[in-house]
């Protein structure tokens, strides 16, 4: 099977250069069957590959597949090699599966475009670039993968370019995460400094024997891929790209800036997870950044009016429960509530997406309203979704996974009541924000009429993600429900086992908890932003509550202070040096010689006579200075 | 009949003599003639010391040179005369003052 692996991620490539190179001159159906059909392909021999792998799990645990050797310097050989095991199948799998679905929702999507082909040959090479972050064997390679999503993303926030602020946003997601995989970059050189290779696999088995626990080198290579991680993922303190992000097509949203790109760096942490078991310090970061990161995005979303800013929010503060599952070592809840997430998120951007369309692109959710009966399939997809998002009890999938990670808040080994704390009233938040953005796009009085109404392209990705927002959460049931745990007992072929702190007993009462929180956010949305609509103006007429309304709205302020403390100096410092300071003594150079040769050409006079006269003189001068000597 | 021998250094400085008042002359005329040949005069007065030196060291190499320098100041006259001719037919005077283009 491992010699099928290099076509997961041919069929994207080829789909690229196919596009990128011929895409003006094919016609639209052309390009829609290369575009969509390549990521499928590789999504139905994912599933194919994958099968295979459950069903007859190779002894070592992974397929592993070597192309040819990259280069050879000095001791550093990467080879061009793919790696599969159980944790990048789930990377695969998802990316590919739910790349494929959203490829299917452009073509429709995308239809009266002009720039077809680019789009689609952008989300390929995305696909492409992704894919190889994930089926890497070192991490050049995946960093190789990690800067390819990156310009990917770049290519397609800016993809409506005529519009100065889309490029503007394009520009603001590159350079913050290009902040992060510059750490990321030196940590690489760590790695590479310590232990003489950048293979993973060999990384994590030389680093216990090498590292002491707890050492100053090992927590700071944990802290800098961190960092990188922290860029990619839109975690605290580099998260203010993705909001902004959201100026790119919403199937771009859905699959990059929420499905799959944003999660690369809880892949890097869970790849790279022996590192940061080494490095308690570094872990428990993780578990600080996560958390701080969940409850600031959760408010912001709760004041945003774009559908789909705050839909961004609401990625940035999922990722964050990610990261907190990281940090508490819960390494299997992480990736599962990636998967869970990847899927409702999905679903959740694309039904927007749809929404936005139907109402002749309208993002103001209150100027929505009363969708309910009129677009009525992406009215239950996008109830099924939030539902998810919200993690409804026992229906949905995100309560699953949510659960999970709320629990092991409390009760593995690094959790404590503060974590716990914060991860529920980021489940109330959580509920509340994404009861209001239901209520306020489907209930209440319509405002905008409908336009157009979406096709069959794109009901039915809305319909099966809707399908896997409901049901793929059954794969992992909680200890004290069922205790089916295939999903883990997949992951723990790679991820280590999370470690309960003793003394810890009693599930249940936690459970019922987040229930009643759940609830209560969603009631807390039905009486502000439904029943009683006239409380929230009542609210908005004390200024504090104004204030801090404000504060949410703009994301905590990040963006001024960033502006302040960044922004503004480097404008200062580029002003000053407008005409490069060093550029002066250059200038001098040519000045002096522009004189010289003024000086010089006035013996160019013409008359012979001088001529002759700088003639004798020169040969007297000549001839006495050889004498002289 | 046996002429007395002239000192060598008497035959140089005439040499040295004719071949300032050359060049004084290419400095100071106007005329393109008359400068040619002022050039005609330094030519000579480096045959001289050629011959000079020949005679002096008893070598025919001073002689040998002197009919180069014969050859050569004849090729230089036609060619400089013809270009003379050219000067004057293209601008009507020989004035060396006139015929300036350059403006440094």
């Amino acid at each position: 099977m491992d010699h099928l692996l290099w076509l997961i991620p041919a069929f994207p490539l080829v789909g690229f250069i196919l596009l990128a190179l011929w895409g003006k001159h094919l016609s639209r159906f052309r390009t829609a069957i290369i575009g969509a059909g390549s990521v499928s392909l590789s999504a139905i021999l994912t599933l194919f590959i994958g099968l295979n792998f459950l069903h007859s799990t190779p002894a070592d645990g992974h397929y592993s597949q070597t192309l040819w050797t990259w280069f050879e310097v000095a001791g550093l050989i990467p080879k061009i090699t793919l790696y599969l095991d159980a944790l990048s199948l789930v990377f695969v799998f998802v990316i590919t599966f739910i790349g494929a679905l959203i490829h299917i929702y452009s073509v429709a999507f995308m239809a009266a475009d002009k720039d077809y082909a680019r789009f689609f040959a952008c989300m390929n090479l995305f696909v492409f670039s992704m894919l190889l972050l994930v089926l890497a064997d070192n991490l050049l390679l995946l960093y190789l993968g990690w800067e390819g999503v990156g310009l990917c993303s770049y290519l397609l926030i800016g993809f409506w370019y005529e519009n100065p602020n889309n490029g503007y946003a394009a520009r603001k997601a590159f350079i913050i995460t290009r902040i992060g995989d510059t750490a990321m970059a030196i940590g690489l050189f760590v790695v590479f400094y310590q232990f003489g290779t950048l293979v993973i696999p060999d990384i994590l088995a030389l680093a216990p024997t090498t590292w002491q626990e707890g050492a100053t080198v090992t927590t700071v290579t944990a802290l800098l891929l961190l960092a990188g991680g922290l860029g990619k993922s839109a975690q605290l303190p580099l998260q203010t790209w993705l909001p902004d992000a959201m100026a790119g097509p919403s199937p771009v949203s859905a699959l990059i800036h929420a499905a799959t790109m944003v999660t690369a760096g809880v892949y890097l942490i869970a790849r790279m997870h022996v590192i940061f078991q080494l490095s308690p310090i570094a872990q428990m970061i993780v578990a600080g950044i996560g958390a701080a990161t969940l409850l600031i995005a959760g408010f912001s979303a709760l004041t945003q009016y774009d559908i789909k800013r705050v839909l961004a929010y609401s990625t940035i503060s999922q990722i964050g429960y990610m990261f907190l599952a990281l940090g508490l070592g819960a390494w299997t809840a992480a990736i599962f509530h990636f998967m869970i997430h990847a899927f409702f998120k999905a679903l959740l951007f694309l039904a927007a997406g749809a929404v936005i369309e139907a109402l002749d692109h309208e993002h103001n959710m209150f100027k929505m309203g009363g969708l309910k009966n009129k677009l009525p399939v992406i009215f239950w997809t996008f109830l099924i979704g939030s539902a998810s998002l919200a993690a409804l009890p026992i229906i949905s999938a995100g309560f699953y996974s949510k659960d999970q990670i709320l629990w092991y808040a409390w009760a593995s080994e690094h959790g404590n009541a503060t974590l716990w704390l914060i991860a529920l009233l980021g489940a109330f938040l959580t509920a509340a924000y994404t009861a209001r953005m239901l209520l306020l796009t489907f209930w209440g009085d319509a405002k905008t009429a409908v336009s157009h109404y979406p096709g069959k392209f794109m009901t039915i990705p809305l319909a099966i993600l809707a399908f896997f927002s409901l049901f793929a959460g059954l794969i992992e049931l909680p200890h004290n429900f069922g205790h089916f745990t295939l999903f883990s007992d997949l992951l723990h072929q790679v991820l280590p086992e999370t470690i309960l702190r003793t003394g810890i007993h009693g599930e249940l009462p936690f459970q019922l908890l987040a229930f009643l929180v759940t609830f209560g956010g969603v009631y807390m949305a039905y009486i502000f932003w439904y029943k009683k609509p006239q409380l929230i103006e009542k609210l908005k007429q004390s200024p504090p509550l104004t204030h801090l309304y404000r504060f949410w709205f703009s994301g905590w302020g990040f963006d001024q202070i960033y502006h302040v403390l960044f922004v503004k100096p480097v404008v200062f410092i580029a002003n000053i040096n407008k005409d490069d300071v060093i550029d002066k003594f250059y200038q001098g150079i040519t000045i002096l010689m522009v004189r010289l040769n003024r000086l010089l050409s006035v013996t160019q006079s013409g008359s012979l006579r001088w001529y002759i006269i700088g003639l004798v003189v020169g040969a007297i001068l000549i001839l006495s200075i050889q004498l002289m000597l | 009949m046996m002429s007395t021998p002239i000192a060598t250094e008497i035959v140089i400085l005439l040499a040295g003599l004719l071949f300032v008042l050359g060049i004084v002359g290419v400095i100071i005329r106007k005329n393109i003639i008359f400068m040619l040949l002022s050039v005609e005069i330094m030519l000579n007065a480096a045959g001289l010391a050629f011959v000079a030196a020949g005679s002096r060291w008893a070598q025919p190499d001073g002689q040998v040179m002197f009919i180069f320098i014969l050859a050569m100041a004849a090729a230089e006259v036609s060619v400089g005369l013809a270009l003379i001719l050219r000067i004057y037919h293209q601008h009507k005077s020989l004035d060396i003052d006139k015929l300036k283009e350059m403006k440094g």
